[in-house]
């Protein structure tokens, strides 16, 4: 990927609406071709970021570049964005047609220029047999695609997507999914991409964004954003099925202790400047753990007992108990267990994430 | 196979039951429910079309056939001659040229009335919908006020207003009395229908690069047929049936139509020629039907997308 310098540059940005702050101080820099990916529970502030940059909004404090240039009170048209929005924002009088050539007729482009793109995007995006329907005579996905086509004849270096795939339903939403990925691969353009599904964001981003509360909680990319989280809310956010929390504390820096279970810590890598003693949370992802015979290969094994089981087709999740706290952990799905049968598990406390009780911060 | 020898014998279990309810449950053409529905329904008709029939048919009979007092009987012999008199020569003060220049002056005031207000109006509800520009709640606010204060409060103000201006005792200034007016009811009428419109259909709109006429030309007016009836029909039937404004802000060769009508009808010299006076009053009532005709669902559909959404 071609990332040399920076495309959309975000400082201190603050945007309150009466009292109530949506986001405070924010500071996001995307490289050029990046596709970033916000991501958040509702109201965390992700779309609010999006139409900030887009211009839709007015921010209250701070600054935006895109492209080196400070657009920050540049109208959207002048930013050189295209947005796609969830429910497509297609206008329902128009043709695809008219729908992909709106904001270039505003623009008074030339009518051969206008034909010229109108047809590398619809080649691009596979709608050439539509491009005389209205909307309402396509389907959720040709919606969506429609909606990608009038971002993509407008020529423009950045993308923002908000939300665009959660009207679909699920085999569409993961069709539509690998045709965004692929086409951020041929275009190379930098993508804004704003989700809450975490599918959606690890499959597609070179870095997330985890947004709550109008701040930005981590900034990686996925594969750290999901081995190494930097406090309990990303953690949490993370991984469906969830981490496994458990309460406890952590002794010396060597062994986490809870109930009368106790977890050696010496192949755990604390974060520098984190506090090795005192009450935290240890969370371990159900795909971590080992099962039955695998269990005692493992740095820590111990035997506990089935309580529920949860057959998900290509896998299987099991409940149990873990020094009195609920845990769960994944078997192929060819394993059958019966409740209350005992069981041996097992894992490398390395793969943990150890988070301080007060801040929630990784430890 | 042997999956067809489980799901078999349900399928011949519940088959076999020929002697229960199946289908859709029948009903009865005169069961106590339609008879009482239909019923209720034809009573109320007949009360409100009976003065229309009344009507009708009295202004189809000559003099001789009314003073003979049978109001509902229809005519014996049928003339059009009273709706000819009505029409045309029928005198109202000083002209003897029947209703037709009431008409004529009714269209003149109703149809830049009606364009006008409407055209403003769709620009403030455009505005306060979508722009939400600073102060526009208060604007909002003082517009609402406006429609709960009784007319009669402010036709004197207007007269000195509109003689200020130069505009009292003409059609010009009727015809803006009656835009200030439907100021308030058309713009909270445009307000709802365009928050109840997407609001990202407008966010694309802006990234596309179109401006606030742009937008509200090429997106927002191609959209809003249905509420653009409603008003019509509530403008038109209002203005064209107005009879307040007309009296005190016209004079006399500009009086609309249904001053006319009453002065035509409330005559205290010569006969009452009640034949004629049937006729003015379904000629003058006769525009405002046919608007509800044409457009009957039209109107619901636009009442029902401007009523929802506060």
């Amino acid at each position: 990927m071609a990332q040399n310098g920076t495309s959309v540059s975000i400082q201190d940005l603050s945007l309150n609406f009466g009292s109530v702050t949506v986001l405070e101080t924010l500071n996001l820099d995307v490289a050029e071709g990046e596709f970033i990916v916000l991501l958040g529970p509702s109201g965390c502030g992700k779309s609010t970021l999006l139409n900030c940059i887009a211009g839709l909004l007015d921010v209250s404090e701070g600054r935006i570049f895109i492209k080196g240039m400070n657009v920050t009170w540049e109208e959207p048209k002048d930013r050189g964005i295209g947005m796609v929005f969830q429910s497509y924002a297609l206008y329902p009088q128009m043709t695809v047609e008219k729908n992909l050539s709106f904001g270039l007729r505003v623009a008074g482009t030339p009518r051969d220029e206008i034909a010229k793109r109108i047809a590398r995007a619809a080649e691009i995006l596979q709608i050439e047999p539509l491009l005389q329907r209205k909307p309402a005579a396509l389907s959720g996905g040709q919606r969506q695609r429609v909606a990608i086509g009038r971002a993509l004849v407008r020529d423009v270096d950045v993308f923002l997507f908000d939300e665009p795939l959660s009207n679909l339903d699920a085999k569409l939403r993961a069709e539509l999914r690998v045709e965004i990925k692929l086409l951020h691969r041929k275009l190379q353009n930098t993508m804004i991409y704003v989700t809450h599904d975490q599918i959606e964001a690890m499959t597609l981003a070179d870095r997330i964004a985890v947004m709550k509360g109008g701040v930005i909680q981590q900034l990686d990319a996925p594969q750290t954003i999901y081995n190494r989280p930097v406090n309990r809310f990303v953690a949490g956010f993370l991984g469906s099925p969830a981490m496994n929390f458990l309460d406890g504390q952590v002794e010396a820096g060597a062994a986490f202790k809870t109930g009368n279970v106790s977890i050696p810590l010496d192949r755990y890598a604390f974060d520098a400047g984190g506090n090795s003693s005192g009450p935290c949370v240890f969370g371990i992802r159900p795909e971590h753990i080992a099962f039955g015979e695998a269990a005692n290969t493992m740095p820590f094994a111990i035997d506990a007992a089935v309580e529920i089981v949860e057959p998900m087709g290509s896998d299987t999740l099991v409940w149990t108990k873990l020094g009195g706290h609920n845990f769960s952990f994944r078997v192929e799905a060819e394993k059958t267990l019966r409740n209350g049968e005992p069981i041996r598990i097992g894992f490398d406390p390395a793969r943990a994430s150890l988070f301080d009780t007060q801040s929630g911060n990784r430890i | 196979m042997s999956m067809a020898n489980i799901a078999a014998p349900t399928i011949a279990v519940s088959g076999r039951d020929s002697t229960g309810p199946y289908g859709p449950k029948p009903r009865r053409m005169f069961s106590r429910r339609n008879i009482f529905l239909y019923g209720t329904l034809f009573v109320v008709a007949a009360y409100y079309l009976l003065p229309l029939y009344v009507m009708v048919v009295t202004s189809l009979k000559g003099m001789p056939e009314i003073r003979l007092g049978n109001i509902f009987s229809p005519p014996l012999e049928i003339t059009f001659e009273p709706w000819v008199k009505a029409w045309s020569t029928a005198c109202t003060g000083l002209n003897c040229d029947g209703l037709s220049r009431g008409f004529w002056n009714s269209v003149r005031i109703t149809v830049p009335s009606v364009i006008l207000s409407i055209a403003i109006a769709s620009v403030n509800g455009y505005a306060l919908a979508n722009w939400r520009f600073k102060g526009a709640d208060l604007f909002f606010t003082i517009l609402i006020v406006g429609a709960f204060i009784p007319y009669q409060v402010m036709i004197y103000p207007i007269v000195i207003v509109l003689r200020e201006i130069g505009l009292y005792g003409t059609i010009w200034g009727l015809v803006l009395v009656h835009s200030i007016f439907g100021m308030p009811i058309l713009t909270l009428l445009f307000r709802n229908y365009f928050s109840s419109m997407p609001e990202e259909l407008f966010r694309a709109a802006r990234v596309d690069g179109a401006g606030f006429w742009g937008i509200y030309l090429r997106i927002m007016l191609p959209m809003s047929l249905p509420i653009f009836v409603v008003a019509i029909i509530l403008q038109v039937t209002g203005i064209w049936n107005d009879f307040l404004f007309g009296v005190i802000y016209t004079k006399p060769d500009t009086y609309p139509m249904t001053v006319q009508l009453n002065n035509i009808v409330n005559s205290v010299q010569g006969v009452k020629e009640y034949n004629v006076n049937m006729a003015a009053t379904l000629i003058t009532g006769l525009v405002p039907l046919i608007v509800y005709f044409i457009s009957g669902k039209l109107f619901v559909r636009g009442i029902a997308a401007g009523a929802v959404k506060g």
